[in-house]
């Protein structure tokens, strides 16, 4: 049976929750494997919540929030900008694959690229195989 | 939270919009297997009124403490069904929605239990979220119910009058002795060419006269505290040495005054007198002494215009007068300088007297101007016979100037040549342009008369250099569509330089806490959804200081920015979304991280050493929470564990 | 040699006090000698009845005690034998109060780096692949082996290294790299009071560092990161303000600031505050925020370099708290791993 990746999303409010609900509006279709989170700012995310949810069986997660310059709150996406760019730096050197972790910018017009990113992702994730901590009896 | 958790779990089918991907009665009976749900049921439409009355029955009948709708985007009826529980008793914070419309039927329709599965994890950790929401109450602040309106320009002045018509008052502080701002400056506006001060002085009269307009010129904003809705802001009056309700406007002293410096109002193309009005529709209608220009405001000095004023008028020992006053709402219409000619290296730094820009061109244009609106030459005075103008003079040249477009220099460079051609019809006009942007009514049709009808030439390139020579200039220009270069030999060559934010306005920026963006103008709270808003609460913006822009539209953003004034002034209380930030003082350490991030000031490390979070100001990010390394702050309603709950929930199993 | 006379209580009366080292440098035990002459007050409440550092009491002595009997043991060093792991349970169930004592029992410690490589690996590295190491044979130690004097059982050496509380359950933790002397007596004090805290409690501050720590910041964003050694270091100024990386603001507080006040950055030994469970992912994160090159948002590019190029991020913010942090220790997956 193939692997199929537990994901979490962390989802800005107000630009990439709302792409992702555009996205549904259009009917783009994407895999099921994506469960969101919604947040009020990407930069409400912070490292021990993406550890935690690597530890309690996720296979990857995505943070998406407003393009920089964007952010409804000012500057919130910057200071996630600049944690997950630690976290995964320092993800990798605990020896879990920093692919596993992704931050995209998705705007409320974007529909079409939150689909085209959850499917990517999803791919991207199956490829690497189960999370460090995945129940999934299947390792690389 | 203390006592038992009944949470009622509500789906609705949306028709076949959800009900047609994901198996609706599934749904509702694994639901009820979660722990502390009480009650599960699904419908076809929850949002319609039966559905929300069984929604409310529920709650009722079966003592409900939480509601979990899944549903659609909570973009659509989180409000109607916060709404509905509220109807009933529940604290509306106790009501969430789980998207499995959206965000699950609708872009799952061909993974069958797949798409079920999804749908029941969201709901599960909704369950889990709404388990943990605290009830929470709108919070609410009285506020102060004046107006303060920065800058006299076009944009202080409507915003001023609107919400004054409006029937609040407001302070109009302008650090100029008049206001009028540099419209009054212009000869015609296009494309009506309407005389500017025709259709401004009315206006500046109509403020100066309002019973709800306290007019404050020649004054400056000194120092602001507090927040929204409670400003406190210490204005400086500064002295003009004149009465102004004595002063007659005869005209005694500045024939008297020994003293000659270049008149700001004419941009340097004549002098005025230490002791001047700027132009004779000042408003207020006085004169005023320059205290720096003058000799000393000492009568052992000079004391000629006091000697000779019949009005008693004149009195060297005034002083600056400072007002402390309380407003609630502020506009910030700054208004804008043009980019200085002495940074144009390619065009003579500044240096050439017969190389003007736009507003010094206005200034000959003006019947009032310098030259009484024959366009003549700084230089020697005669009449030029070929006259070049420049357009995007420092904008769109991020390598060396402005990267930007001032918006509105294609417009008025068409006015200029056009009233030149009409001024001297044997004379030559030249504009070189990048490209023209006439984007406004009637604005396209008038530079088509201006090339076609005018007979202004219109080279499409940029030139490269000007030089002197003996009686004019050379402009080495290229022109692309014929793909040559181009030399004109030039009587006068007028640029039209790049529009930049006006001096004071950082200044004026710093002091609300606001935002500017890279090139200084005042940055908005959303650039298409939010104009006039600053991100600081309270504070809205009007005219040129958020960005280039011409008459019309700094006249709508004067109304608009009104509008949001009065919108605020006219609630009685402010309330604010209860969501924000709370600070656990016992694990706060006072360190500071937090302060460092908020966009907003909304936090300061108080007198106790700990952090505290003024709840108007916040606006629920929560970047400060996760940013602090000791969790001493949480973002109500969305805090470590409820995330992590969500999360489990999604995970297991 | 001068004899000094003290009346000690009769040997009835007295308490029982055991101490002991797991994993462990031996500075703990050095640290509980900070209470300089108040040992004497320690000593008059409490006979040593185990104590490898200092006594000669066997296990033998220790297995013969009651359950129970031992009324405090100070236990330090982490959980890296099967031997500290038998001890740890022993001590257990002979006292009535059992002290994590030192970052190693109430962390894991800085041995608890070598969680990010596999024992396996350990072995190599020390054993088979040191430059200088003589082992023609080319063995790693063996749990059981044939020696001169018959069959030799050796502790085996766990996976991971843990906390004493990844062991057994603990009634208190003194923290610190070794406990400053303060903390001790602290304890110390409401061990003769007898008004001990719950059970679980950590004796030392329920904040941060910085709530101690006199130095002062701006509240600004910090523009650059730079060794300790590469900065003319103001005594005034906050650490992380002059670009110093300082554990302070996720570091349980109650040593008095001591090593900012000495113009050193702290290190975290205290681990994580109150509250907190991931000491390396607080300071991590924290750090992210408020690292901001030129106005915010025009940076983006060179923030990311320079946090993603950051030396060492692990052992600079996991030094002694990371087999109780969130993942532990080294993660199985297919992702690069500087120290296999």
């Amino acid at each position: 049976m193939e692997f199929e990746p537990k994901l979490v999303g962390f989802l800005c409010k107000w630009c990439s929750s709302a792409g992702a609900d555009l996205a549904g509006v259009s009917r783009r279709e994407y895999p099921p494997n994506l469960i969101p989170v919604t947040v009020n700012c990407s930069g409400r995310v912070e490292a021990s919540e993406v550890m935690r949810a690597f530890r309690d069986g996720a296979d990857g997660v995505l943070i998406s929030g407003c393009h920089p310059g964007d952010c409804h709150y000012t500057s919130g996406n910057y200071k996630a900008g600049r944690r997950v760019a630690l976290l995964k730096h320092t993800l990798d050197e605990f020896g879990m694959n920093p692919d596993r972790v992704r931050l995209v910018w998705i705007s409320a017009t974007e529909g079409d690229e939150f689909a085209r990113v959850v499917r990517e992702f999803t791919e991207e994730i199956r490829a690497l195989g189960p999370g460090p901590y995945s129940n999934a009896k299947e390792r690389r | 939270m203390g006592g038992s958790q009944r949470i009622g779990v509500f789906i609705c089918h949306c028709g076949e919009n959800i009900a047609g991907t994901v198996d609706v009665s599934l749904l509702a009976e694994r639901s009820i297997e979660f722990d502390d749900v009480a009650f599960s049921t699904d419908y076809e439409y929850m949002c319609s009124d039966p559905g929300q009355n069984k929604i409310k029955e529920a709650i009722t009948e079966e003592e409900l403490n939480g509601v979990v709708v899944a549903a659609c985007s909570p973009s659509m009826h989180e409000e109607t069904f916060r709404n509905t529980v509220e109807e009933v008793g529940l604290n509306r914070y106790r009501c969430e929605i789980a998207n499995i419309r959206e965000q699950c039927s609708w872009v799952h329709p061909k993974y069958g239990d797949r798409a079920t599965d999804k749908a029941l994890k969201i709901i599960k950790g909704t369950v889990e979220k709404v388990k943990r929401n605290e009830p929470m109450e709108p919070v609410e602040r009285e506020h102060a119910d004046r107006c303060l309106v920065i800058g006299g320009g076009i944009a202080g002045i409507q915003a001023a009058l609107d919400v004054a018509e409006a029937g609040f008052a407001v302070t109009l502080v302008e650090k100029e002795p008049t206001i009028g701002g540099h419209m009054a400056q212009l000869s015609e506006t296009f494309p009506t060419l309407d005389c500017s001060q025709c259709i401004l002085t009315p206006k500046m009269v109509e403020v100066n006269q309002h019973p709800n307009i306290d007019l404050l010129t020649y004054s400056e904003v000194k120092n602001v505290s507090g927040y929204v809705g409670n400003y406190s802001v210490r204005i400086e009056k500064k002295p003009t040495y004149v009465d102004p309700d004595a002063c007659n406007l005869c005209g005694d002293c500045e024939d008297v005054c020994p003293v000659n410096v270049p008149d700001e109002f004419d941009q340097g193309l004549s002098s005025r007198k230490a002791i001047n009005i700027p132009f004779a529709q000042a408003v207020p209608s006085s004169y005023t002494l320059d205290e720096e220009a003058c000799l000393g405001l000492n009568p052992l000095r000079c004391s000629e215009c006091a000697e000779v004023c019949d009005a008693d008028a004149i009195d060297f020992d005034q002083a600056s007068e400072f007002l402390e006053k309380d407003f609630g709402a502020i506009i910030v219409a700054t208004g804008y300088e043009l980019y200085p000619k002495k940074k144009m290296g390619e065009y003579g730094y500044g240096n050439f007297e017969d190389v003007i820009d736009g507003l010094q061109f206005e200034r000959l244009l003006s019947a009032t101007g310098p030259t009484s609106g024959t366009i003549k030459r700084p230089s020697d005075g005669k009449v030029p016979e070929n006259v070049v103008f420049i357009q995007c003079s420092g904008s769109r040249d991020p390598e060396n100037h402005n990267s930007y477009c001032s918006k509105i220099c294609c417009m008025y460079t068409a006015k200029h040549a056009k009233l030149y051609k009409e001024s001297v019809p044997e004379g030559n006009a030249y504009v070189f342009y990048i490209d023209i942007r006439a984007g406004g009514k009637d604005y396209e049709e008038f530079i088509q008369e201006v090339r076609e009808e005018d007979r202004v030439l219109y080279l499409k390139g940029k030139v490269s250099k000007l030089k002197k020579v003996d009686g004019g200039l050379k402009v080495w220009g290229v022109d692309e569509i014929a793909g040559e270069k181009v030399e004109i030999d030039a009587d006068l060559v007028v640029l039209a330089q790049s529009i930049i934010p006006s001096e004071g306005a950082e200044t004026v920026g710093k002091r609300f806490n606001l935002n500017l963006d890279q090139n200084g103008f005042y940055k908005e709270a959303h650039p298409k959804l939010r104009p006039v808003e600053s991100l600081a609460g309270g504070v809205f913006f009007a005219g040129a200081g958020q960005g280039p822009k011409d008459i019309p539209d700094t006249v709508a953003q004067g109304s608009g920015a009104a509008a949001k004034a009065v919108d605020l002034l006219s609630k009685p209380t402010l309330t604010h979304d209860p969501q924000v930030v709370s600070v656990d003082e016992e694990r706060c350490s006072g360190c500071g991280i937090c302060v460092s991030q908020c966009p907003y000031d909304a936090l300061e490390i108080n007198s106790r050493g700990v952090a505290e979070v003024n709840e108007i100001l916040c606006e629920g990010c929560g970047t400060c929470s996760s940013g602090c390394p000791a969790n001493a702050l949480t973002l109500k309603n969305l805090t470590n564990e409820q995330v992590t709950e969500v999360i489990n929930a999604y995970l297991g199993g | 040699m001068d004899r000094v006379l003290i009346a000690m209580p009769k040997k009835e009366d007295k308490r029982k006090l055991a101490a002991y080292w797991a994993s462990s440098c031996g500075g703990c035990d050095v640290g509980l000698l900070g209470l300089h002459e108040r040992l004497l007050e320690l000593i008059d409440f409490a006979s040593i009845v185990f104590w490898p550092a200092a006594t000669d009491f066997k296990y033998e002595d220790l297995r013969s005690y009651g359950d129970g009997e031992i009324d405090v043991t100070f236990f330090n060093g982490g959980i890296r034998t099967s031997e500290n792991a038998e001890m740890a349970e022993l001590l257990r169930r002979k006292s009535e109060v059992l002290v994590a004592y030192g970052s190693c029992a109430h962390l894991g410690g800085i041995p608890g780096l070598a969680n990010l490589s596999e024992r396996g690996t350990l072995f190599d590295t020390v054993y088979r692949e040191n430059p200088t190491t003589k082992n023609p044979a080319n063995t790693v130690p063996k749990q059981v082996s044939e020696g001169k004097f018959g069959e030799l059982e050796l502790p085996g050496v766990n996976e991971k290294v843990g906390a004493l509380s990844d062991i057994v359950p603990v009634d208190y933790s003194v923290p610190g790299c070794p406990p400053p002397p303060e903390i001790t007596e602290d304890f110390l004090d409401l061990l003769l009071e007898n008004d001990l805290p719950e059970t679980g409690s950590v004796i030392a501050g329920g904040k941060t560092v910085c709530d101690e720590c006199d130095r002062e910041w701006n509240q600004e964003a910090i523009e650059e990161l730079k060794p300790p050694g590469d900065v003319n270091i103001d005594p005034d100024e906050c650490l992380l303000d002059q670009g110093i990386i300082c554990l302070g603001p996720a570091t349980r507080s109650g040593c008095d600031a001591s090593c900012p006040s000495v113009n050193r950055p702290c290190r975290g030994c205290f681990g994580p505050p109150e509250g907190v469970e991931d000491q390396g992912a607080e300071m991590l994160n924290s750090l992210a925020s408020i690292l901001q090159i030129g106005e915010e948002g025009t940076g983006l590019e060179q923030e990311r370099e320079l946090l993603g190029a950051l030396p060492d991020p692990l052992g600079t913010f996991y030094s002694f708290a990371l087999p109780v942090s969130i993942f532990g220790g080294r993660v199985e997956d297919g992702g690069t791993n500087e120290h296999e």
